[in-house]
């Protein structure tokens, strides 16, 4: 048994073996370090000798400080040479800055030590400009020729230190030449950087002024710094922004937008015509976030492979590969966002597995929106790389199938290499041109339709796009955008018993190839907006500038990288209501909203009557109505008079034709008395069929649209194909 | 598209049974529906029958892949498994040779594999057989062919190759190009 160890008997260890040498290296090191730990029970004489020690500490300073004056009995004849520098330097102030002469030799030589220290401490400030703020490069400044930054930026103390005296001098300043205005705008600017109490106090005082019209043409030629226009850019939008308290007077606001064009231009580097649009679109101070945000780079997004894996084991599988990721959002179960990784994260086996895809955020939100069902039939019209087809994919489970095209044969290869690679054995890839689509293949139960655009929300992945878009190229793409969603919609299956669903996503910010596409699609053909499902993003536009679009736009979303940190991204969902499609021209808005707009439950009963009376005198055209009126019966609809002074205020054209077709539309939609009709069903005019054509807009109830396709359905069965004879035939359904 | 003539199914099912032996008609019958093989542009494409009827309607120019890519035929009609067909091989594979995580990058990179990155093999592999290399983590990563039966593996130094590399999931960064 060993010795026992007796905790109460406290064995008092003196110095071993090795205690010298320790002891030794304590007590050196204490020679050097102070002891500035809290209050330690000192004794008198510790005490004192403490006091001597921070005396010592002192003086040394003091030295320094003296040493500008040298010794006290010295400093009368012996000055350092610095200090006589600091007169020179400031009678070459008092030279440039007439108004502050007098007042910095006072401050020079009333100021004395006093000021050298602040100017010491000034340095330090100063020195965040990229200068080491050490002791040392204070005390060689000091002792030594002052760098120019320092001259500078003693100058602006002295002009800081003035600043409430010097309010008036900016009023006289007023009246000096623009170039001068500048300068001081600089300067005042340097000076906001630097010290931020005297800016809350300057932004009251400051006005921003706009250079005259010679002043800038001479910027042209002159490189003015970016510093300079970023500030004079902040300026800018802060005077925009609180227009009627910080304008100059008799400047117009056209003034300070042009100014502010050219600024942004130059500093971001975007061409005129972008720079323009961006700013219909966005208020000022939004659109510094936007081009800000554009200037770096979204974070790298990536969507689980649900056929071959789960989200939680992919990220612990990348986890121990290094990787640094987070789940992408409570939108998103599949994706994942990555901070950073150690090793490539296109190349990992568990990507070359097909576990993941790398794809943009932005990029999941069409294929959610449209949320294709198992077992449907799916066409993606722009497919390349085939990040969405795989995802629709996967939603679907490898079920049903997808067409995946694209109209560029290089492009899909990726989409080739991707589909196999991620396991998704229900595609079919082909190479049209999306507008041959409904041609070569139709009935869809849902489209996809991410159509090319100008790329103006991908700045950040192609800052070509800034200098590289004009009119022309937007121009184009929305004309071939238009082309396509007619194509797409065309491809619909609108009678698709889970379907009938159209998704149209640009990664584009432009209104032109945005909704006014969508509005354009809803003018042309049987489609209505509905809700993509997306609960986060900002509204589409009902107007902007002098159009004006369905209202029903609203039910769009638009996505910025400023706000969602995703790619720019716009994002509509059309319901087919129809598989006819309207032949007849719709010759203005007016008409077209008339028709679309909402009607309580039928003044149709009221104009039912009218347009019977019209019947009698129909032309050829207004036969259809006359079918129409016939098919009334066929519903068992009770009719319900409703406010004629309501629909007639929304019929903005009171032709007998158009009344009457309004009518038919009213009839033909009104349901269930209680429920406010939305829909408005048109029938055609020239019908090649005359299945009844809904013409939507609208917020209809699930409820009544399953109605509708109801009846519609109902009406299918009993009618087929109507050939010419169209009268004969309603004859026959009617007498059923 | 066409289907295959009885000779080139006859030499794809030969590749095919090299890895997975008799159980190629788990590919063709199987429980949601009915699979076929058909030609298009000398690549032979798996697909099922509701596939099938949709890809007709596609002009032969114009379809670029149905389905998934088995491998193609070369100019002497001989066959060649592509990658793509891992995926479908591997649950239906007879042998099987593991590889270990530090050579796994290797194998994907397209060399052969070496005694010393051998992690497991299945027993009574023969030589100059059809073998699905997987990762440690049960991860298909491509095809391959033994180069020595399980019993050499053993007994042959660590340098020396002991499966052939044939294809393997790299290709899909290496050779995108030549998938179509």
């Amino acid at each position: 048994m060993g010795r026992k160890l007796d905790p109460t008997v406290k064995v008092k260890r003196g110095p071993g073996r090795k205690a010298r040498k320790q002891k030794g290296a304590e007590t050196e090191l204490s020679k050097f370090l102070v002891d500035d730990d809290g209050p330690k029970k000192l004794s008198s004489r510790s005490r004192k000798r403490a006091i001597k020690r921070a005396q010592v500490t002192k003086e040394p300073k003091q030295e320094e400080k003296s040493k500008k004056g040298f010794s006290d009995e010295n400093s009368k004849w012996l000055k350092p040479t610095q200090r006589k520098r600091k007169i020179e330097q400031s009678e070459e102030d008092e030279d440039s800055d007439s108004q502050w002469e007098e007042e910095d030799d006072d401050d020079e030589e009333g100021f004395g030590k006093k000021e050298m220290e602040e100017e010491e401490d000034d340095d330090d400030e100063d020195m965040v400009d990229d200068y080491g703020a050490d002791e040392g490069d204070e005390q060689d400044s000091d002792g030594e020729e002052l760098l120019p930054i320092e001259r500078a930026a003693r100058k602006q103390k002295k002009q800081i230190r003035k600043k409430p005296g010097s309010d008036d001098d900016e009023d006289e300043e007023e009246e000096d030449d623009d170039d001068e205005e500048d300068e001081k705008d600089d300067l005042k600017e340097d000076e906001e950087e630097e010290e931020d109490t005297v800016q809350a106090n300057f932004d009251e005082t400051e006005t921003f002024k706009l250079p005259a019209a010679a002043d800038r043409a001479k910027e042209g030629l002159l490189q003015m710094d970016l510093q300079t226009i970023h500030q004079r850019i902040r300026d800018n939008v802060d005077v925009l922004s609180h227009f009627s308290e910080k304008r100059e007077e008799g400047k117009e606001r056209s003034e300070y937008l042009s100014l502010l064009r050219s600024d942004l231009c130059t500093y971001y580097s975007y061409n005129e015509f972008l720079i323009s649009k961006l700013m219909d679109i966005f208020p000022v101070s939004e659109l510094i976030d936007f081009l800000e945000a554009n200037e770096i780079q979204r974070p790298v997004t990536i969507r689980t492979n649900t056929l071959k894996t789960r989200r939680r084991d992919l990220a612990q599988a990348l986890i121990n590969r290094g990787v640094n990721l987070d789940p992408l959002g409570k939108w998103s179960k599949v994706g994942l966002v990555i901070y950073d990784s150690s090793v490539p994260i296109g190349a990992t086996p568990e990507y070359l597995s097909g576990q993941y895809m790398l794809q943009g955020a932005s990029s999941f939100l069409p294929v959610m929106a449209l949320s294709p069902q198992e077992g449907e039939s799916v066409l993606d019209m722009s497919a390349a790389p085939g990040g969405k087809t795989t995802y629709m994919a996967q939603l679907m489970r490898n079920t049903g199938m997808i067409v995946a095209n694209d109209a560029n044969a290089d492009r899909l290869k990726s989409v080739v290499g991707n589909i196999h690679r991620l396991g998704v054995t229900n595609a079919v890839i082909c190479n049209y041109d999306g507008r041959q689509f409904p041609k070569v293949m139709g009935g869809f139960d849902r489209v996809l339709l991410d159509a090319p655009c100008s790329g103006t929300g991908v700045i950040s992945k192609d800052p070509g796009v800034k200098t590289g878009k004009d009119e022309a190229d937007v121009l184009r793409s929305a004309h071939l955008q238009k082309e396509l969603i007619l194509s797409a919609i065309d491809s619909v299956n609108a009678d698709s018993p889970t379907g009938g669903y159209l998704v149209y996503c640009t990664c584009s910010i432009m209104v032109e190839e945005n909704e006014w596409v969508v509005d354009y699609a809803l003018k042309k053909r049987n489609v209505k907006l509905v809700p993509t499902g997306l609960d986060f993003g900002k509204e589409g536009f009902i107007r902007f500038k002098e159009r004006r679009f369905h209202p029903s736009l609203k039910l769009s979303r638009r996505f910025y990288p400023h706000s969602q940190n995703m790619d720019g991204f716009f994002v509509a969902k059309l319901k087919k209501l129809s598989n006819t499609i309207p032949t007849a021209p719709r010759e203005t808005e007016d008409e077209v909203e008339s028709t679309k707009t909402e009607t309580a439950a039928s003044s149709e009963q009221i104009q039912k009557p009218e347009s019977k009376q019209q019947k009698p005198a129909s032309t050829p055209e207004k036969s259809n109505m006359g079918k129409k009126q016939k098919l009334k019966p066929e519903k068992s609809e009770t009719p319900i008079i409703t406010k004629k002074a309501g629909v007639k205020s929304e019929n903005k054209k009171s032709d007998g034709p158009k009344k009457a077709k309004i009518a038919k539309l009213d009839g033909e939609t009104s349901k269930k008395s209680a429920k406010p009709n939305k829909k408005q069903k048109v029938k055609e005019l020239n019908g090649d069929s005359t299945k009844e054509v809904v013409i939507e807009k609208k917020k209809g109830s699930q409820f009544e649209k399953n109605n509708k396709t109801k009846r519609k359905n109902l009406l299918k069965k009993n009618k087929n194909r109507m050939g010419k004879n169209k009268f004969k035939k309603l004859k026959n359904m009617v007498g059923q | 598209m066409r289907p295959l003539t009885d000779e080139e199914t006859k030499t794809m099912f030969e590749k095919l049974s090299k890895y997975i032996g008799e159980n190629i008609r788990l590919l063709i019958d199987r429980p949601d529906g009915t699979y076929c093989f058909r030609l298009h542009n000398d690549r032979v494409y798996y697909m099922s029958e509701r596939i099938l009827k949709l890809a007709t309607n596609i002009s032969r120019d114009k379809l670029v892949s149905v389905g998934t890519c088995f491998g193609k035929f070369t100019k002497t009609q001989k066959f060649r498994l592509h990658i793509t067909a891992l995926d479908f091989l591997a649950p239906y594979a007879k042998f099987k040779v593991w590889v270990k995580p530090g050579s796994e990058q290797s194998f994907l990179y397209g060399n052969h594999i070496m005694k010393s990155g051998l992690g497991r093999i299945t027993e009574n592999t023969a030589q100059y057989q059809g073998v699905v290399v997987y990762s440690m983590a049960d991860v298909p990563l491509g095809f391959g062919v033994a180069a020595k039966t399980t019993q050499e593996c053993r007994m042959v130094d660590p340098m020396s190759i002991v499966v052939f590399h044939q294809a393997d999931i790299g290709e899909y960064i290496r050779s995108e190009d030549t998938l179509t």
